[in-house]
């Protein structure tokens, strides 16, 4: 029986084990001289437990009593999530060492968040979502705060631990309300107890919290007003990996919690969803407008994205999600490939973010120019860039449900969007001369940003057929 | 040969990689080697498409050359071409040699500048020939990308705001479009064009907040289409992107444009909204009519009191893609002949006017009508050929200007005599603006200081010329070249527009004939 479980939760056990093991070896190493080694065996036991989940045997399996499920869903977000992790820890590096933050602490910090955001995704039970949630959330917080000597960057991790525990405090009064009314907390159970498709009072109330805990964590609005404060704040490969990694986690648990434990009363949660995803759109695509650090920018961006993205759950079906795993692999793709951009931003080794220092980047660097255009009008969703493929998908799976309101406005969200992606361009093409950026970028941020760039060209041809696999997923968590 | 037509629209993009790859160094000699590469691409195109030409067979109303693959989530890359879009094929490649020779002046980023205009020209290729409703909505907005960048770059002094309107209008319009696509994916189970034209969308009337729609779902969608397709053209109101994106692009910005880009909104129309929403198109005819003698009226007094040259060409455009909308919402045979040749004389036609403003232009760096006057004198070839287009512009006998205006007037008379009054009043104030503009900038005496040096045309600018001079004069002879191409499709589509709106006529009074 327990051998059963520890196989069906394997690599959440590897990576718990390694994280302890290297928090160990780090402190006896003796200070920060294993930092090098750790961040890259970090990344590589990441990368590793990533193909590990990748080419494991189909089919669905649960542990610990459906406490921890293990389907195709959980698989598809792990894999994305731990290369997501991988990528953005082996990009912090460089930042890290320059700004004399390079500690061992980081990556395990970094393992940790990542083995909480697994644990979510896998969740069952409203205890291990919560467990889950936690793990991840307080390892962000203290990485947010990570340079601790910078006013910003303390007050980021404050903020983001204030708000954050409360919105926990949300979730979980929300998840002990359902408990109450449905006496279970596993989700197979609760969804039991659902009668004709509608919930009770109690349990609506509860959904309610559950939602808007979760909201909070996916930075939708208007749970959203942490997100441009904790990102410019926060160190730069710190925001590049709460712009990454935590977002699919969170999108996973959201669609987890709402086809699992409410999957009976679609019609219950599916306005609650519709309406995050609403506000999402108009707030993240109008407020960005005024930015002009690159930092709050992304944060802004990633609300909207949020937005899209929460669209395609409100559809309440299959391919709903479908659309929502296709989405969110896209959206961690293209972000990783700007925030490799961004982590190199830099005027004689200071880090710069106002976007106006990019104006007539195209003259000194052509080719990053051109990659970053790639990568924004990626962002903003034009075709023939994959972006857009993850918002036709979206829109359809919205439109199949009978939700053409709600696509519609999307689509007009999308247009007032484009405009701060495209004013990134208007800098980088037409803008006025200003003092070049440095043209420092180490190997590993290149392959990352012309990867990135490149997979939104060429992803045209078939998406590296994503779509099948994640409609397997989506399969998997709707039965 | 089972892939003429792939070849024929990756041709250009296959060029652009080539020159963005290999091609480095900004000196004089790479520039023009891009320059000269490009060309070559064009022209290469051309000739292929030649072969595409040779072997289509007009009879035949259905899609030829059709090319069929898997793409992914269900799509697939679908291509094809009948002979309504064999022809905006044919115009495409036929004008983007002359294009490229326009760019020949330029200095600045040249091997971008060449890339841009390659993709464009694949961009624009599939857009005729695309067969499944996804790839044509993806190409139809990619376009947007290489035309933000042109105008943004390489275009006047305010061009950062005529490049982001252009944008942001266009791409309002599209998405609506792509909104009325995925319902009609939804509803119909299929992204494929010819499957689609024969589906029969739901017409009954609904009510929505209280408001009655007649036609139902088809109105709604035809609705959704007709917000791309209207900007695209452009009709008034929405046409007010168009003029600014003129004056700031390059002449070769401009030239693509007018002659190539606006036509994909005229190609919508008859590919989408005419043969899949025949009930919608008919509930909505009188409107469109009547925004198109607008257009007409309207934009003709507004092009009399241009000063800039480009501007008042601009909103000849406007006006003459009214004639476009007119002819097709008249449904008949007369009305999508006349329609369809009027787009393809005006590819010509307001090609060559960009072109022979771009002339002057690099000659004085001015667009000010009024800083010209008397160039008959120093430039007499000039002066002969920008005559020749001016008045093909007006329409007059014998250029190819005239059938297309002569046939949608006809045609409109025959569906609602107030609206061909009103159209032909349009032919008068095209005449008054076309021809003042011309005694303005050519006649009169050669009194401006500036002007006393300047040159007649040279041979790269003839060469660019004539190709134009001699199809605008061969379509006014000879339009059977065109009609009878494009008969047997356009009578095809009719007669299925017809069957489809007598089958619901009971509901739906008649609008048209």
């Amino acid at each position: 029986m327990i051998s059963t479980d520890i196989n069906t939760a394997l690599p959440e056990i590897i990576l718990a084990v390694y994280a302890l093991a290297a928090l160990m070896l780090g402190a006896y190493g003796g200070k920060d001289r294993l930092s090098g080694f750790i961040f890259w065996a970090t990344a590589g036991v990441m990368a590793i437990l990533g193909l590990m989940i990748a080419f494991a045997p189909a089919g669905t399996t649960t542990a610990f009593n459906g406490a921890f499920v293990n389907d195709a869903f959980a698989r598809y977000t792990k894999v994305v999530v731990l290369f997501a992790s991988a990528a953005m820890l082996l990009l912090s590096q460089d930042y890290l060492i320059k700004n004399k933050l390079f500690k061992f602490e980081f990556p395990i910090l970094i393992a940790l968040a990542t083995l909480g955001m697994m644990l979510m995704v896998s969740a069952g039970d409203l205890m291990a979502l919560y467990m889950g949630l936690e793990l991840q959330s307080l390892a962000l917080y203290v990485v947010a705060s990570f340079r601790r000597n910078s006013i910003r960057s303390t007050e980021a991790g404050l903020k983001y631990f204030v708000l954050g525990a409360l919105s926990s405090g949300l979730l979980l009064y929300g998840a002990s309300l359902v408990y109450g009314f449905s006496g279970t907390t596993n989700f197979a159970g609760i969804t039991e107890t659902i009668q004709d498709e509608r919930l009770g009072m109690g349990m609506l109330f509860g959904l309610v919290f559950l939602c808007v805990g979760m909201g909070f964590k996916i930075s939708a609005a208007p749970f959203h007003m942490w997100t441009p404060d904790v990102y410019e704040g926060s160190p730069t490969p710190v925001t590049g990996f709460f712009a990454t990694a935590p977002k699919v986690a969170a999108a996973g648990l959201f669609a987890r919690v709402v086809h699992d434990a409410f999957g009976g009363a679609v019609a219950d949660w599916q306005q609650i969803v519709a309406f995050l995803a609403f506000i999402s759109l108009f707030l993240g695509s109008i407020a960005a407008i005024g930015q002009t650090n690159i930092k709050r920018l992304m944060a802004y961006s990633s609300i909207a994205h949020m937005g899209f993205a929460l669209l395609g759950l409100a559809a309440g079906t299959q391919q709903g999600v479908q659309a929502l795993l296709i989405y969110m692999a896209i959206y961690v793709t293209m972000n990783v490939g700007v925030f490799a951009f961004i982590l190199n931003m830099e005027r004689d080794g200071q880090p710069v973010t106002d976007i106006r220092s990019l104006g007539l980047y195209s003259h000194t660097q052509p080719l990053r120019a051109a990659a970053l255009t790639a990568l924004m009008f990626s962002l903003a969703g034009i075709p023939p860039l994959v972006g857009f493929f993850g918002k036709l998908f979206v829109l359809q799976a919205a439109v199949d449900a009978g939700m053409a309101w709600l696509a519609i406005a999307g689509v007009i969200a999308s247009v007032i969007g484009a405009f701060y992606y495209l004013r990134i361009i208007y800098y980088i093409y037409f803008g006025d001369e200003t003092d070049a950026l440095s043209d420092r970028m180490p190997m590993l941020h290149k392959v990352a940003f012309y990867g990135a760039a490149l997979i939104m060209i060429v992803g045209a041809i078939n998406l590296f057929g994503i779509t099948p696999i994640a409609a397997d997923a989506a399969a998997s968590l709707l039965k | 040969m089972d892939n003429l037509l792939s070849i024929v629209i990756f041709l250009p993009t296959v060029v652009a990689l080539i020159l963005a790859v290999v091609l480095r160094g900004e000196d004089a000699a790479s520039q023009k080697n891009a320059k000269v590469l490009a060309l070559v691409a064009t022209l290469a195109t051309f000739l292929w498409s030649l072969f595409l030409l040779a072997q289509f067979d007009p009879s035949d109303t259905g899609f030829q050359f059709v090319e069929e693959y898997e793409w992914l989530a269900g799509l697939k890359y679908k291509v094809g071409l009948d002979g309504i879009s064999i022809l905006f094929v044919m115009l495409t490649t036929f004008l983007m040699p002359i294009v490229i020779g326009a760019c020949w002046n330029v200095t600045s980023r040249v091997k971008e500048y060449m890339i841009m205009f390659l993709l464009l020209e694949t961009v624009m290729l599939a857009v005729f020939s695309a067969l499944d409703i996804i790839l044509f909505y993806v190409v139809f907005e990619a376009g947007l990308i290489p035309m933000f960048l042109i105008v943004g770059i390489w275009g006047g002094k305010d061009r950062i705001y005529a490049a982001f309107k252009l944008f942001l209008y266009t791409l309002l319009g599209s998405v609506l479009m792509l909104i009325a696509i995925l319902y009609m994916w939804f509803e119909a189970g299929t992204t494929d064009i010819p499957t689609l034209m024969q589906h029969q969308f739901a017409s009954e009337n609904m009510v929505i907040l209280g408001v009655t729609i007649v036609g139902g779902v088809q109105t709604l969608l035809f609705l959704g289409f007709f917000a791309s397709f209207a900007v695209k053209l452009p009709m008034w109101p929405v046409h007010t992107w168009l003029p600014d994106a003129h004056v700031q692009a390059p002449t070769a910005g401009s030239v693509v444009l007018a002659a190539i880009l606006l036509k994909m909104g005229g190609y919508g129309f008859l590919r989408f909204s005419l043969p899949m929403f025949p009930v919608g198109s008919d509930v909505m005819a009188t409107f469109v009519m009547t925004l198109s003698v607008i257009a007409i009226i309207y934009t003709s007094f507004v092009a009399l009191v241009q000063e800039d040259m480009k501007k008042l060409i601009a909103y000849s455009s406007v006006a003459h893609m009214g004639f476009v909308t007119m002819g097709i919402f008249t449904m008949n045979q007369q009305g999508l002949d006349g329609a369809i040749f009027q787009m393809i004389s005006h590819g010509f036609i307001s090609a060559a006017l960009f072109l022979g403003v771009g002339v002057i232009y690099d000659r004085m760096h001015t667009r000010e009508i009024d800083a010209y006057g008397g160039l008959v004198i120093r430039m007499p070839v000039y002066a002969l050929i920008f005559m020749l287009f001016t008045m093909a512009n007006v329409g007059l006998p014998g250029t190819s200007g005239f059938v297309g205006e002569f046939l949608t007037l006809a045609a409109a008379f025959k569906a609602n005599t107030w609206i061909a009054f009103g159209a032909t009043t349009g032919v008068i104030l095209s005449a008054c603006y076309a021809l003042w503009l011309y005694r303005r900038v050519v006649f009169g005496d050669l009194i401006k200081e500036s002007l006393k040096a300047i040159t007649d045309m040279g041979m790269r600018e003839k060469m660019m010329m004539a190709p134009l001079v001699v199809m605008t004069l061969l379509l006014g002879f000879y339009p059977a070249l065109i009609l009878d191409l494009i008969g047997p499709s356009v009578s095809a589509l009719l007669e299925q527009v017809h069957a489809a709106q007598g089958a619901v006529m009971d509901a739906v009074p008649v609008a048209a004939n």
